[in-house]
């Protein structure tokens, strides 16, 4: 046996023994021949609930940002009436994150075995994976599912729901909206999704990334996933890397791992750093060196992991700008549905640009922090909130900065931008469905 | 004409009141839908007044039909009253009559139980009282002379013509609205031009 | 039994009613839209709590019973 083939086995028995996990080893993305012999066949248990205790006792928690115990999310869509329905939501809304792509992109069998497993698990009869309309990924996503059709490894047929490139439309509601055939708009909720979601059936809604380990999870079992990461978060997590020399990539790392190793912020000095993407915080420096990627050390700081973006912005930027873009983006991004969101952030960003570009006039500091508590918990879904959390770091972040801008000066040495914005945002009916 | 007992000229005459309150109500209800104002009043009076005065033409209405049927010079079954169509006297214009009876009685039903409803389905159902009003008309001057001619003429004229002119007015209104896509881009496009949005 | 009122932000278009009727727990932001007070509808309010839920064009006041 060669030295790949017998690895190959040892490892469809007792799991990788180190990184990766997720990402394939080769670096190239696996067809399903590859990932049949390197994982072998998908680990169906024969019945709903069986899997759910396995996940229990591994502590696995979603991947998607919310990191909410996925064992839990499983049992309350189980214990519903009526059949369930489940999406695997791999629309990333975060310009800034990539590794759901990725995940989609090199290991989708990965993925497509955990939405069958989770399936199984909860009883669904009905099963969707939901990504961005980009023709390159979704020709690939349908070809991974022919694969799987023809070898008969899939037990339920699984229904690829594409959706608009909007920051909103990986949110759980809005997905349910697309789903049903809709447009990616939140709703109210109350009934949650997972009550009442895809045509009024209780709808488990899990991160790709999620289902990926929980496919590896059923295979090698709770003490494998633990081996990496901390008690309290175990197992590992896939990141977006911006590293202050403007590199950036997909990183699969354990939970736990020093932010600044992450970043290699002794090599490449930031001013600050971002954690959580674009509805995270920015934490300065001297705070982001000294913790690790976890939410027992983020917490506290009032940052999360989420969805494991972190981006080191160089010393040579103002952070005020690539902030206001931030938030111009995420306002133009609003669904405009509630009236609090829709008056309060295109104000706020408006503010927020000239305080960026111009200076701060006299109420403005006052205008912005009325505004956050005005839009604060008072729209249907989160998005108020995130982008108020980012504001607010980012004041008080770059507080100094403010002060030089009130001032007529600016520290910015350059001012090409750093943080990724997507071109185009959305005027019509359509670029929401 | 029919020259006819205290019975049928009652309900001649709430037929026409139940006109006019009906255009009245209307009107209202534009005004609350637009949320507007009228001079003196909180919103919640003027929603008020639409309640209100919609109960009052079902009280009107209520008399308006019974009346009718309970002078006997012409046969009119009860059974007419909810089902179109069915009175072998003037069929026709008494059929009409009955159909806008039914959408009002949806209209006035679902709005009292609106609080329970799921709000599409109350507004569905809602959107019966702007049919509701032609085919009332067309009732009211077909199925007696009354209001061919005169001062009644004169007043139907003008309770149609303030119903259309409201109505007009709630297209012309609802037309400038911003559609939803287009709410926060206006408010940015608006910021970038004159410099704030305070 | 606690009650507590709740807004659909969606479905509310800043009418207004349920702050004149209820300005003890109702409040309008600078843009016409409610701020609840969050704080359960003592006894007495409880009958204009329910009128300002009937009464909302948009239906999209609630009045919910705390679980």
């Amino acid at each position: 046996m060669t030295t790949a083939v017998r690895e190959a086995s040892a490892r469809s028995q007792t799991g990788p023994s180190s990184l990766p996990r997720l990402l394939p080893p080769s670096g190239r993305p696996m067809e399903l021949a590859a990932h049949l012999q390197m994982f072998g066949p998908t680990p169906y248990r024969g019945g709903p609930g069986m899997l759910i205790h396995t996940i229990e006792s591994a502590g696995l928690t979603g991947r998607g940002g919310a990191a909410f115990p996925t064992h839990r999310k499983l049992r309350a869509v189980a214990g519903q009436k009526g059949a369930p329905v489940i999406v695997g939501n791999g629309a990333e809304g975060e310009p800034a994150s990539d590794k759901d792509k990725l995940l989609l992109w090199s290991s989708p069998h990965l993925v497509l075995d955990g939405l069958q497993l989770a399936a199984e698990a909860v009883g669904a009869r009905e099963v969707h994976l939901y990504v961005h309309r980009e023709p390159g990924l979704v020709r690939r996503l349908h070809q991974a599912l022919a694969d799987r059709a023809a070898a008969g490894v899939d037990r339920i047929a699984v229904g690829l729901v594409t959706s608009p490139p909007r920051f909103l439309a990986g949110e759980e509601s809005a997905l349910a909206s697309r789903v049903e055939g809709g447009s990616a708009l939140p709703r109210f909720t109350p009934p949650r999704i997972f009550e009442q979601g895809v045509h009024g059936a209780p709808t488990l809604v899990q991160n790709v990334e999620t289902l990926a380990q929980l496919s590896l999870i059923s295979r090698y079992g709770p003490a494998w996933f633990r081996a990496i990461g901390t008690e309290a978060e175990p197992g590992s997590m896939l990141t977006t890397v911006r590293l202050a020399n403007g590199s950036s990539g997909v990183a699969e790392t354990a939970i736990g791992t020093p932010i600044a190793e992450l970043l290699k912020l002794d090599e490449h000095p930031a001013q600050a750093v971002l954690v959580g993407g674009y509805h995270g915080a920015w934490l300065p420096p001297e705070q982001a060196g000294q913790v690790t990627l976890s939410n027992a050390d983020l917490r506290p700081l009032g940052a999360a992991v989420g969805a494991g973006v972190l981006a080191a912005l160089p010393t040579n930027r103002c952070g005020l700008v690539e902030s206001a873009r931030v938030v111009s983006y995420l306002a133009l991004e609003s669904a405009g549905q509630c009236g609090p969101c829709l008056n309060g952030l295109p104000r706020i960003a408006a503010t927020f640009s000239q305080i960026a570009h111009h200076g701060p006039t006299p109420s403005a500091q006052d205008d912005l922090q009325r505004w956050s508590q005005l839009v604060e918990r008072r729209g249907a879904c989160h998005h108020p909130d995130g982008t108020v959390r980012f504001l607010r770091s980012a004041l008080n972040v770059f507080a100094d900065e403010v002060a030089m801008h009130a001032a007529g000066r600016c520290s910015a040495r350059a001012n090409d931008p750093f943080l990724p914005i997507p071109a185009g945002s959305p005027a019509y009916e359509e670029d929401w469905s | 004409m029919i020259s006819g007992t205290t019975l049928w000229y009652a309900s001649r005459a709430t037929g026409v009141i139940s006109l006019i309150l009906l255009s009245i109500v209307a009107i209202l209800g534009i005004v609350v839908n637009r949320q507007g104002h009228l001079p003196g009043l909180p919103r919640f009076a003027v929603t008020g007044l639409h309640r209100s005065l919609s109960l009052l033409t079902v009280a009107f209405l209520g008399t308006h039909i019974v009346t009718a049927i309970a002078d006997g010079y012409v046969h009119i079954p009860w059974l007419s009253t909810i089902v179109p169509f069915s009175s072998p006297y003037e069929r026709f214009w008494i059929g009409l009559g009955t159909v806008a009876v039914d959408m009002t009685a949806a209209v006035i039903v679902t709005s009292l139980l609106r609080a329970r409803l799921r709000p599409a389905v109350w507004r569905a159902v809602h959107w019966l009282a702007y049919a509701s009003y032609p085919v009332t008309l067309v009732h009211s001057m077909g199925a007696s002379k009354d209001l061919r001619s005169g001062w009644l003429l004169g007043l139907t004229m003008a309770s149609v013509f303030a119903v259309v002119t409201a109505i007009g007015y709630r297209i012309i209104d609802a037309s400038a609205a911003i559609p939803r896509p287009r709410r926060v881009p206006q408010l940015i496009a608006r910021a970038e031009k004159t410099g704030s949005l305070r | 039994m606690d009650e507590r009122l709740r807004v659909n932000p969606i479905l509310c278009s800043g009418h207004g009613l349920c702050a004149e009727l209820l300005p003890e727990q109702i409040t309008l932001d600078e843009w016409g839209y409610p701020i609840l007070s969050g704080e359960p509808v003592p006894g007495g309010l409880r009958k204009l709590a329910r009128r300002a839920v009937t009464d909302c064009p948009a239906l999209a006041l609630q009045l919910l019973r705390d679980p």
